[in-house]
C-alpha cells in the first residue's frame, strides 16, 4: 500500500478526536457515537483521497487542506456584530430563521418555531436527550466508507439541526439555516450535520447557507441527510457565496419515497474551494427528481459538483441541469452519474451541463456518466463547452448596445435557465442580484 | 524450407552470443517471462542490439508497473508467468481439408460471403492456392515499392530499414506508456510496418494486400504507420472472419505518425473468439493504440467495429499537434452473451484550430457490458478547437449494461466542445413495422441496428463494410426473443 495521502491531517485529528470522546461524557456510549467512532476509524485507515483518487481527481482537497489549515481542533470565541450577522442574511425573505455562530446553535438569534407539523431542533440536543429521530437517522444515508470526508464530518459530527415535517404538513415559509463563522482572529473550522425527514404528504423548502467573516480562511463540512417520504414535496436550496479564502465541502443525500417530489438547488457563487456532493436515491416508483445547478466563478474559485440519480425502480424520472460560467483564473468541475439499476425499468433521466468561458485561464473539466443496466429506458445527456455566441453579440452591438452590457445579457440570460427554475420569489431576486451584479462589473 | 524455418534452423545449430545457451529443443519459449526469455525471442528474430536493449528497457519499466484496474471490466488475473510468449509460427495446427473444421465456422464463413480459399486460409487448412496467393502479394508488393511505399512485417523492418525504425519506433506509443504497451514492447512477436513518403497517395487499400498476405498475426503485434508530408493511406487491420486462435491474452500496439498534409486512416474490424455462451473462454483484448498529427492539417482517422473477443479494452486515440489537424473516431462495439467492452477514444488538442470528431455506437445484448470511455482534452494554446462528440448505446434485453464515462477537460476559452449521449432500446413499434411488412424479428432487429450504426459502417473501405453490416447481425443472433 502506498503512502495514505493527508497524513498530516490524521495526525492531528488523533489527538482531538480523543478530546472530543472526553467532553461527550455520558454520550459516549450511545448509538450515535458507535457510528462517529466506525467513520473515525474508516477514516484513519483510508486516509483522505490523493491526487490519483478518481472522485478527486481534480479537486485534491486533501492538498488544500494540508497547505492551508492546522486544525487545532478549536475556534476562537464568535466576536461579530449585530450588522455583520444580518449582512449574511437574505433580504426580503420570510423565512423560519435557524442560527449557527462558529457552528454552534445560537438559540438566542434563531426563531422559536411555533408551527404545527414543523419541529426543529439543535442536532446536539438531540444527541443530549437522547432523541430517537437524531440516534437513528445519523449516518443512515451518508455512507463515511465512499468518501473520507463525509468520515470526517461524521467522526466529529455534534452540532446541526434536525428538521422533521409531520405526515401531511404543509410548511409555507421556508426554513433557512444560517451558518455564520467569524475568522478575524484565527482560522475557522467546524462540521455540520443536519437530519430532515419529510413525512408523508408533506410540504417544504430548506436553505442551507454558510458565510464567514473575517481574513482567514475557513475550512467547513456540511452534510445533510434527508428522507423524502411518499408523496412528499421538498425543495434543498445550497447558496454559496463565501469569501475567497471559505473551503466548503457540502454533501446532500436524499433517498425517496414513492411518489415523491425532490428538488435540489445549488448555487455556487464565491468561495476558495468548494465541492458539492449531491447523492440522491430513487428507491420506489413514480418518484420526480430535479437538480438544478449554477457556477458563476472568477478570481481563484474552483467549485466541484459531484452528482448521483441512482434509479433503483421503475418509472421514475429525474432531470439535472448544470450551467457554469467561469471567469478569472477559476476552475469548474462537474460530474454527474446516472445509474439505472437493472429493476428500474421505464426510467427517463435527463442531464445537461453547459458551460461558458470567459477568460484564458479558466478551465473546465466535466464527466457526465451513464451507467445503465435496464433496457427500457430513455436516458441521455448533453455537455457542452464553448464560449459567447458572437453572432448573438454582433446583434446586440448592431442594435446600438455596448459590447460590455450586450455580453452581460447573454450571460444573464444563460444563467436564467437555472435561476427561473426557483420558484420562490424572495429566493429569486435575491441570487438574480447577485448574478446580475457580478456580471455587470 | 521457409526463411523462417531457416533462421530457426541457423539459430538451434548455433551458440547464443550473448553468453547464454538453448537446451532444449527451441520452437517455443518455455512458460514464463523474464530477462532470458526476452534475449531469447530476440535472437531468435535476430536483431539487432540496440533493439533488444530496447525490448530489455521496456520489460524493466513494465515489471514496476502495476495492472490497472480502472477499467468497467472484470475477468480472471492473468497470469503472466504462465504464458509463452514466443513459438513459431510453424506450430500451428494444420487440417487437411475443410471437412475437419468446425462446421459452425464453415457456416458463419458462407454467410459472410467470405470465399472458398479465404476460408481455407483463415482455418488454417493448408491451401494449394497458395502459390497464387503470394504471387499476387509479389505483385502488389511491386507496385507499392516503385512508388516508394514500404510494407512489410515489422521483423523485416528493423533488418532492412533500422534508421526509420529507430527513428519513429516508440515515438507515439512509448516503451514505458502503460502496463500492456510496456508488455508489448518487450516481447512482442512481430507485427507491420508501413511508410508512406511525401507526397504519395498510397493506390489501394493496404487491406487488400493485407488480407491476402497477412500470416498469422502473432499475440503482441507491433503496427507502426509513418505517412510523410502530403502522403495518404488508408489501413485496414484484422479481419470479419472468426478467427481461429489459442491465445488468450492479445496485447497490441499501434503507432500512427501523420506528417504536415497526410491523411491516415486505420479501420479495425475485430472479432476475435468471445468465450462461449456461458462467457467461458475469450479472448483478452487489450490495445494500446495512438496517432499523432504532427503536421499542420494532417488528419487521422479511426474506424473500429468490435464484435469479438471476451474482454475489449482499447482506446485509439488522437494528439492534435498540428495546426489544423483533425482527428476522428468511428466506432461500433457490440458485446453479446457475457462479453465485456470498455472502450473509447482521447482526443488531445495540441495545435491551434483543431477538430476532432466522435461518433461511438454501443450495442449490448445478453448478459454484456458495454462501456465508452473517452477524453476531449483542448489544452491551453489549442485556440478555437473544436470538438463534436456523440455516444449513442443501444440496450437489447434486461441483463446488460451500458455505460458512459466522457471526460471532457477544456483549458482555452475559445474551444467549442459538444457531448451528446443517448441510451435507449430498440422500439417495439419499428419491430412490428417490420413485421407487418413480412420480415421476421430477427432480420428486422438486424435492419434497424444497420441502420444505427450506418454512420460509423459507412466510413468503412467498401467490401468490408458489406461483410460488417452481416457480422453485426451474426453477433446478435438469438438475443430477440
Amino acid at each position: 500500500m502506498e503512502k495514505i495521502a493527508g497524513q498530516s491531517i490524521l495526525n492531528s485529528l488523533e489527538t482531538q478526536f480523543e478530546a472530543f470522546e472526553k467532553s461527550l461524557n455520558g454520550q459516549s456510549k450511545s448509538a450515535a457515537h458507535a457510528v462517529r467512532k466506525e467513520a473515525f476509524s474508516s477514516l484513519m485507515n483510508s486516509g483522505f483521497p490523493g491526487p490519483k483518487n478518481e472522485e478527486y481527481k481534480f479537486t485534491n482537497f486533501t492538498r488544500a487542506v494540508e497547505k492551508n489549515f492546522e486544525l487545532n481542533g478549536t475556534n476562537a470565541d464568535f466576536g461579530l456584530t449585530e450588522a455583520q450577522i444580518s449582512a449574511t442574511q437574505i433580504e426580503g425573505l420570510d423565512a423560519h430563521k435557524i442560527v449557527f455562530l462558529n457552528g454552534i446553535y445560537s438559540s438566542e438569534l434563531s426563531d422559536n418555531i411555533q408551527v404545527e407539523g414543523l419541529k426543529v431542533e439543535s442536532l446536539a440536543e438531540g444527541f443530549k436527550a437522547n432523541s430517537a429521530l437524531a440516534q437513528s437517522n445519523f449516518g443512515t444515508k451518508a455512507n463515511f466508507t465512499e468518501d473520507a470526508f463525509v468520515a470526517l464530518n461524521t467522526a466529529f459530527s455534534q452540532h446541526g439541526v434536525t428538521i422533521e415535517i409531520a405526515d401531511k404538513a404543509v410548511i409555507e415559509k421556508p426554513i433557512v439555516l444560517y451558518f455564520i463563522g467569524d475568522s478575524s482572529t484565527a482560522e475557522l473550522s467546524y462540521h455540520i450535520r443536519n437530519i430532515v425527514v419529510a413525512g408523508k404528504f408533506s410540504q417544504a423548502t430548506i436553505i442551507e447557507k454558510f458565510d464567514t467573516v473575517g481574513e482567514h480562511k475557513s475550512f467547513t463540512t456540511s452534510v445533510n441527510e434527508i428522507s423524502v417520504s411518499d408523496s412528499a414535496h421538498l425543495r434543498f436550496f445550497k447558496i454559496e457565496n463565501d469569501t475567497e479564502q471559505a473551503y466548503h465541502i457540502s454533501n446532500i443525500h436524499a433517498s425517496q419515497g414513492a411518489n415523491s417530489n425532490f428538488k435540489a438547488f445549488t448555487f455556487s457563487l464565491n468561495g476558495a474551494m468548494i465541492r458539492n456532493n449531491l447523492n440522491i436515491k430513487l428507491q420506489a416508483e413514480g418518484i420526480e427528481t430535479y437538480m438544478n445547478g449554477l457556477y458563476l466563478l472568477d478570481g481563484k474559485t474552483h467549485v466541484d459538483n459531484h452528482t448521483v440519480a441512482d434509479h433503483m425502480m421503475p418509472n421514475c424520472y429525474s432531470n439535472e441541469l448544470y450551467k457554469g460560467i467561469m471567469d478569472g483564473s477559476s476552475k469548474g468541475v462537474f460530474n454527474g452519474k446516472i445509474f439505472v439499476r437493472p429493476d428500474a425499468q421505464k426510467t427517463n433521466a435527463f442531464q445537461s451541463n453547459k458551460n461558458i468561458l470567459i477568460s484564458d485561464k479558466a478551465t473546465v473539466n466535466t464527466k457526465p456518466q451513464l451507467e445503465i443496466w435496464a433496457d427500457d429506458v430513455s436516458c441521455s445527456h448533453g455537455c457542452t463547452t464553448g464560449q459567447l455566441d458572437m453572432d448573438a453579440l454582433f446583434y446586440l452591438q448592431a442594435r446600438g448596445i455596448q459590447k460590455d452590457k450586450a455580453r452581460a445579457i447573454l450571460l444573464k440570460a444563460f444563467a436564467n435557465d437555472v435561476l427561473e427554475t426557483v420558484e420562490n420569489e424572495a429566493i429569486k431576486d435575491y441570487l438574480a442580484a447577485i448574478i446580475e451584479k457580478r456580471l455587470e462589473k | 524450407m521457409s526463411k523462417d524455418d531457416q533462421i530457426l534452423e541457423e539459430f538451434t545449430s548455433k551458440e547464443y552470443e550473448f553468453g547464454w545457451t538453448v537446451d532444449f529443443e527451441a520452437d517455443e519459449a518455455p512458460k514464463g517471462l523474464n530477462d532470458d526469455i526476452i534475449r531469447f525471442i530476440s535472437a531468435k528474430k535476430e536483431e539487432p542490439q540496440w533493439m533488444l536493449e530496447w525490448r530489455l528497457e521496456a520489460f524493466h519499466a513494465w515489471q514496476k508497473m502495476k495492472e490497472p484496474e480502472w477499467a468497467n471490466v472484470h475477468y480472471p488475473k492473468v497470469d503472466f508467468q504462465d504464458l509463452i510468449y514466443y513459438s513459431a509460427p510453424k506450430k500451428k495446427k494444420k487440417v487437411n481439408s475443410l471437412d475437419e473444421v468446425d462446421p459452425e465456422m464453415i457456416a458463419t464463413f458462407e454467410r459472410l460471403g467470405i470465399s472458398l480459399t479465404e476460408q481455407k486460409r483463415l482455418t488454417g487448412v493448408a491451401v494449394d492456392a497458395v502459390i497464387d496467393s503470394v504471387s499476387v502479394a509479389t505483385t502488389f508488393k511491386e507496385t507499392l515499392g516503385e512508388l516508394g511505399i514500404i510494407f512489410c512485417s515489422f521483423s523485416e523492418a528493423v533488418r532492412e530499414h533500422p534508421e526509420l525504425i529507430k527513428k519513429h519506433m516508440g515515438s507515439v506509443v512509448p516503451a514505458n506508456d502503460n502496463y500492456y504497451a510496456a508488455l508489448n514492447a518487450a516481447v512482442f512477436s512481430d507485427g507491420s510496418f508501413c511508410f508512406i513518403p511525401k507526397g504519395v497517395r498510397c493506390p489501394m487499400e493496404l487491406s487488400t494486400y493485407f488480407r491476402i498476405n497477412a500470416a498469422n498475426t502473432g499475440q503482441f503485434e507491433r503496427t507502426l504507420i509513418v505517412a510523410e508530408e502530403g502522403s495518404y493511406v488508408s489501413y485496414l487491420e484484422g479481419c470479419t472472419a472468426p478467427m481461429r486462435d489459442e491465445n488468450q491474452l492479445h496485447a497490441a500496439v499501434v503507432e500512427i505518425k501523420a506528417a504536415k498534409n497526410a491523411e491516415v486512416k486505420y479501420s479495425t474490424v475485430q472479432n476475435w473468439y468471445p468465450g462461449n455462451k456461458e462467457g467461458k473462454g475469450g479472448i483478452y483484448n487489450f490495445v494500446t493504440k495512438r496517432g499523432i498529427c504532427e503536421g499542420d492539417h494532417s488528419k487521422i482517422s479511426w474506424t473500429q467495429v468490435e464484435t469479438g473477443s471476451a474482454v475489449t479494452w482499447k482506446y485509439p486515440s488522437c494528439i492534435l499537434k498540428g495546426d489544423y489537424s483533425i482527428g476522428e473516431f468511428y466506432s461500433v462495439a457490440v458485446t453479446n452473451n457475457y462479453q465485456q467492452a470498455d472502450t473509447g477514444t482521447k482526443m488531445i488538442h495540441i495545435g491551434k484550430n483543431t477538430k476532432s470528431r466522435i461518433v461511438s455506437k454501443g450495442i449490448s445484448a445478453g448478459k454484456s457490458q458495454n462501456s465508452y470511455r473517452g477524453q476531449v482534452h483542448v489544452m491551453k494554446r489549442a485556440t478555437n478547437a473544436r470538438n463534436f462528440s456523440q455516444c449513442d448505446s443501444l440496450l437489447m434485453g434486461d441483463k446488460c449494461g451500458a455505460h458512459t464515462f466522457p471526460y471532457i477537460d477544456i483549458e482555452n476559452q475559445s474551444a467549442q466542445v459538444e457531448h451528446e449521449a443517448t441510451t435507449s432500446k430498440i422500439g417495439e413499434d419499428q419491430i412490428f413495422y417490420c413485421q407487418q411488412r413480412g420480415i421476421d424479428a430477427e432480420t428486422a432487429v438486424a435492419l434497424i441496428v444497420n441502420g444505427y450504426a450506418k454512420e460509423v459502417l459507412k466510413q468503412l473501405p467498401m467490401e468490408f463494410a458489406v461483410e460488417a453490416q452481416k457480422l453485426l447481425a451474426l453477433t446478435l443472433e438469438g438475443s430477440v426473443g
